[in-house]
């Protein structure tokens, strides 16, 4: 972060020139509530037709900055534009913008139907044209059999599609989904994923989607904004913040990470070689593309590898020129199945995590106790920038 | 076969076996005082009063034989000189008092409780012990209050004459402005703190949803908050509109004494006229149109006709 031009809005640099249509933009949100700063200067273009996911803990600002989009909650400084117009005194009612509450909100009063078509009574479209629609949406969302249930006597999973055909039926430029999936069990969730991302290829909406499930921000994203303490951390598609997290913040919240301290001594090329309690360690895969160029080269910084990276070879096994070996003795190994995790007792009293895939066939890796061997590919380990 | 049934009679409580005796025992005991309290204190003054209005006043006001629907007939309008409707107009005045009273409180009430449920805590607090406060004044010496109020010397007196409204020097009583107030003062409680209550309640992200869904102020209201709240609102309406029913006090000391209504018109029976009899037929007949209007709400409002009803 520390070294992040101040004012630019990272990741959205380079990757949305200015000539490209946006569908949503925001530039410097900020939303205090009294002393809390729950969005804290937040800048984002969302490209037409993306899945973007909001991602991040309880209290990031994921939901606020939602709710700024939707016209529900008002920013005390910044511009939201959709479609190019900005909406920052449009009222929510006009906005084309429609939400999937987290708690689905739907109307308890009134049937399926009448909850489908309730923006287009808003709309005062005619009624017949409003009926075909209706019928429409609930056959696309599969609720045509419920339709004139009330949500009382609905699953959570029928009310999240009551829920989505509601807001879908307006046509909405930009669809806002708040954690939408979040009260489902595991295995409805899924299913969902899937139709949901389906349906939003289908009809071409720009969905923005929030969720504190990095798994399901994996899953279903075009882009992931990592959001923490009000700000944005890092922007990108799935496999972005997964290989090239830049802070460390973004590592641990998107699966599991090693993060190893050390001093910067040298550069070889594009290659830092840092001094850690390992022993001196070859960086060259680059986790922020703002590596340290200029300044002292003794710079404290963290190197992270994902556990799956980690190889594990017999203590004593022949290596090449130049990888990074670690010795290791086995502390912990879980068997999960496809493959075993390793905890390993590493030098300085550090522990290094490995997934291993059990692909031979037969008896597999390490036992508890065993001294190995930890290779880190030096592509693997990755520079942050705090 | 009778064995069987009896042996199957014998529940199992609490790891305890209950004969039908004991469980006999435990109901009187249990549910007893219950039934005893609704039957001294609800039944049987019910039953005497309904009988009474089936007997008849004897010429020094006693109470006695034969049995007769005079009262009732007369109650209709039927009496010795001829129809005259005095009595269908006293119920129907004091419906309509009792229904303006209903609207007014509504109409003040709804403002009021919505306000005090967005307050912090702390101010809601002190919002609703202000609302309940001048229930622990007498109701005879608040409305004598409002005669203080509304005298001609009083500030509302001056600021309606400077205005125009009134004639300077005046009292702004008895009018019937000043009795809808004095009701309006008297019950906006009773209407409030269930009404404050269905607020409480109220799922905010239901009324976000109908805005994002493209309605605006009023029709959030009426689309998202109304059907939430119905049912304090309803609740708050029936306690406001049955006491005020058999109002008699206000509408005499801020109204001018000059009409009769429901409750004056029992008070009068039982009092001046000692005709116990004539003044239990009122009663009930009183009684039995609200029961009536309410037992027709319970049956419409079942149903899926709250919508309706708006």
């Amino acid at each position: 972060m520390a070294v992040a031009a101040p004012g630019e809005p990272k990741g959205v640099s380079g990757s949305v020139g200015s000539a490209r249509a946006t569908s949503v933009e925001v530039e410097g949100i900020r939303r205090e509530f009294g002393s809390f700063v729950a969005l804290d200067g937040v800048s984002l273009a969302i490209r037409p037709g993306e899945f973007l996911t909001l991602l991040g803990p309880s209290g990031c600002g994921k939901t606020t900055l939602l709710r700024i989009l939707a016209g529900l909650d008002v920013a005390d400084a910044g511009q939201v534009r959709i479609d190019g117009q900005d909406v920052g005194e449009m009222p929510a009612h006009r906005r084309p913008v429609n939400t999937v509450f987290q708690s689905y909100a739907l109307f308890p009063h009134m049937t399926v139907r009448e909850n489908v078509a309730f923006g287009l009574r808003m709309k005062k479209v005619p009624g017949e044209q409003v009926a075909q629609r209706v019928t429409r949406m609930l056959d696309l969302v599969q609720i045509a059999t419920f339709a004139d249930r009330k949500p009382a006597q609905l699953s959570g999973g029928q009310k999240q599609r009551v829920a989505l055909a509601r807001a879908l039926i307006n046509e909405p430029k930009v669809l806002l989904l708040d954690e939408p999936l979040g009260a489902l069990d595991s295995k409805l969730r899924k299913e969902l994923q899937v139709e949901l991302l389906a349906l939003q290829r289908r009809l071409g909406i720009t969905f923005i989607f929030v969720t504190h499930d990095q798994e399901e921000a994996l899953v279903m994203s075009d882009r992931i904004a990592v959001m923490r303490a009000g700000r944005i951390e890092q922007l990108g598609d799935a496999e972005e913040i997964y290989e090239r997290p830049r802070t460390r913040f973004v590592s641990q919240f998107l699966g599991t990470c090693n993060l190893i301290e050390g001093k910067a001594t040298r550069r070889e090329g594009l290659a830092v070689l840092v001094d850690t309690p390992f022993g001196e360690l070859r960086a060259e895969g680059y986790g922020a593309p703002a590596l340290p160029t200029q300044g002292s080269p003794r710079e404290a910084l963290t190197l992270a590898i994902r556990p799956e990276k980690v190889r594990l070879v017999s203590a004593g096994a022949a290596g090449e020129e130049g990888e990074n070996r670690v010795t290791v003795t086995v502390r912990e190994l879980i068997y999960i199945g496809s493959e075993t995790h390793y905890l390993l007792d590493a030098p300085g009293g550090a522990i290094l995590t490995a997934y291993v895939m059990n692909a031979r066939i037969g008896s597999q890796g390490f036992d508890l106790g065993q001294a190995a061997t930890a290779v880190l590919p030096p592509a693997g380990l990755l520079v942050l920038d705090d | 076969m009778a064995k069987d049934r009896g042996k199957r009679e014998i529940e199992i409580r609490f790891g305890e076996r209950l004969t039908p005796a004991r469980q006999a025992v435990r109901s009187a005991l249990t549910s007893g005082p219950g039934i005893l309290w609704v039957t001294v204190f609800l039944l049987v003054p019910l039953l005497a009063v309904i009988a009474m209005g089936f007997l008849t006043r004897g010429s020094y006001g006693e109470i006695g034989l034969p049995l007769t629907f005079e009262n009732y007939t007369r109650l209709a309008g039927f009496g010795a000189f001829g129809f005259d409707p005095l009595y269908p107009l006293v119920i129907a005045r004091s419906l309509v008092l009792a229904a303006g009273t209903t609207l007014v409180c509504l109409l003040a009430g709804f403002p009021l409780a919505y306000f005090i449920v967005q307050l912090p805590p702390r101010g809601k607090q002190i919002a609703l012990t202000l609302v309940v406060i001048p229930f622990w004044t007498n109701l005879l010496i608040r409305t004598y209050a409002w005669q203080i109020l509304l005298g001609p010397q009083s500030l509302a007196a001056k600021a309606a004459s400077a205005l125009g409204l009134a004639e300077a020097g005046r009292p702004l009583y008895p009018s019937l402005g000043a009795v809808y107030l004095g009701m309006l003062a008297a019950y906006l409680p009773f209407l409030v703190l269930p009404l404050y209550s269905s607020f409480e309640k109220l799922d905010w992200s239901i009324a976000e949803a109908a805005m994002d869904l493209g309605a605006d102020g009023s029709r959030v209201l009426r689309h998202a908050i109304l059907p939430q709240v119905l049912p304090g609102m309803i609740a708050g309406m029936i306690l406001v509109f049955i006491p005020a029913v058999g109002q008699f006090v206000i509408p005499d000391l801020l109204g001018g004494a000059r009409t009769v209504l429901l409750g004056n018109a029992i008070q009068q029976q039982f009092g001046a006229s000692r005709d116990w009899p004539f003044g239990a037929a009122i009663a009930f007949v009183g009684m039995a149109v609200v029961m009536l209007g309410l037992s027709f709400y319970a049956r419409t409002a079942g149903s899926d006709s709250e919508e309706a009803l708006l």
